[in-house]
């Protein structure tokens, strides 16, 4: 079995999750956007695991089950919404929805 | 084994920021595989095969599919030069610094706090099945409902606009004139 130390495999999980943060802040296209979602639910799952494996319990996996239902049951309820904007707005650029923003706040700031 | 952690954390970061600086949806979807690929193969050495088989199937085989569809109804690519205009070198200093910071408390953190190393070994998908269905029983009838809303959800929000008309509309003017002489 690999003898890595955990502080190194967590560590492993950490950059992937602030890769996927780092792509959710600088992406407007909306598609780009979720998948930066996905690398961050899937490093969170991989730092179950790790724990899971270091303690010698199942229920890290278990958790990761769990988390790969929340993240397929996001991606389609996200991916139809998707699509609902595009027939809208005809872009996948996200700033094209502000419908629910002050003009007149914006103004005075 | 070692060495294969490292190849393939190495492999799974680069392919991660591969996908999201990439401008080509479908680019980036391939490397975002490679990167769930190679997670998958992590969780293969680190004593959880049953995780790997499930990242491979799910993730990679069923979830990136999904966005795959997407962008092909969509036919990106005439999306490009926004997306160029939005993507200028200065977009990316603020998150990266703050990317950064966030990664040096978590070097500093995981510095400070040492874990006595155990022997990893592997984990029974045996042992998984069991705790996931007798522990975790209503949490995986929790996951049951939650996949359930959203199939209702996708179904909803992805099916087309029904027109509506008003009933009185449909009918031609002759027919409400002959209403009128009844």
């Amino acid at each position: 079995m690999v003898t890595v130390s955990m502080e190194i495999q967590i560590l492993f999980a950490g950059l992937l999750f602030l890769i996927g943060m780092v792509g959710f802040l600088v992406r407007r296209n909306i598609i780009f956007m979720l998948m930066s979602i996905e690398i961050m639910l899937n490093s969170a799952a991989l730092v179950f695991v790790i724990a899971g494996s270091h303690w010698m319990q199942a229920d890290g996996q278990v958790m990761f089950i769990f988390i790969l239902t929340v993240s397929a049951a996001e991606v389609s309820v996200g991916l139809a919404l998707t699509l609902q904007m595009y027939h809208h707005y005809k872009t996948l650029d996200a700033d094209a929805l502000r419908k629910l923003r002050d003009n007149k706040l914006n103004e005075n700031l | 084994m070692n060495t294969i952690f490292y190849v393939t954390a190495a492999v799974a970061i680069v392919s991660s920021i591969m996908a999201i600086t990439n401008r080509n949806a479908i680019h980036a979807l391939l490397f975002l595989i490679i990167s769930l690929l190679s997670v998958s193969v992590v969780f293969y050495i680190i004593g959880a095969p049953l995780i790997a088989a499930l990242e491979v199937i799910v993730y990679a085989g069923a979830i990136m599919v999904l966005f795959i569809f997407v962008v092909m109804m969509l036919n990106i690519g005439m999306e490009e030069e926004t997306e160029k205009q939005w993507l200028t070198p200065k977009m990316w200093i603020l998150p990266v610094i703050l990317a950064t910071v966030l990664l040096g408390i978590f070097i500093y953190v995981s510095r400070e706090f040492k874990f006595e190393n155990t022997s990893a070994d592997i984990i029974d998908p045996r042992h998984v099945g069991i705790s996931l269905f007798t522990t975790y029983l209503i949490a995986v009838e929790l996951a049951a409902v939650l996949l359930l809303a959203g199939i209702v959800g996708a179904y909803h929000l992805g099916k087309p606009k029904k027109k509506i008309i008003h009933r009185f509309l449909i009918k031609a003017p002759s027919d409400i004139k002959g209403n009128m002489q009844k």
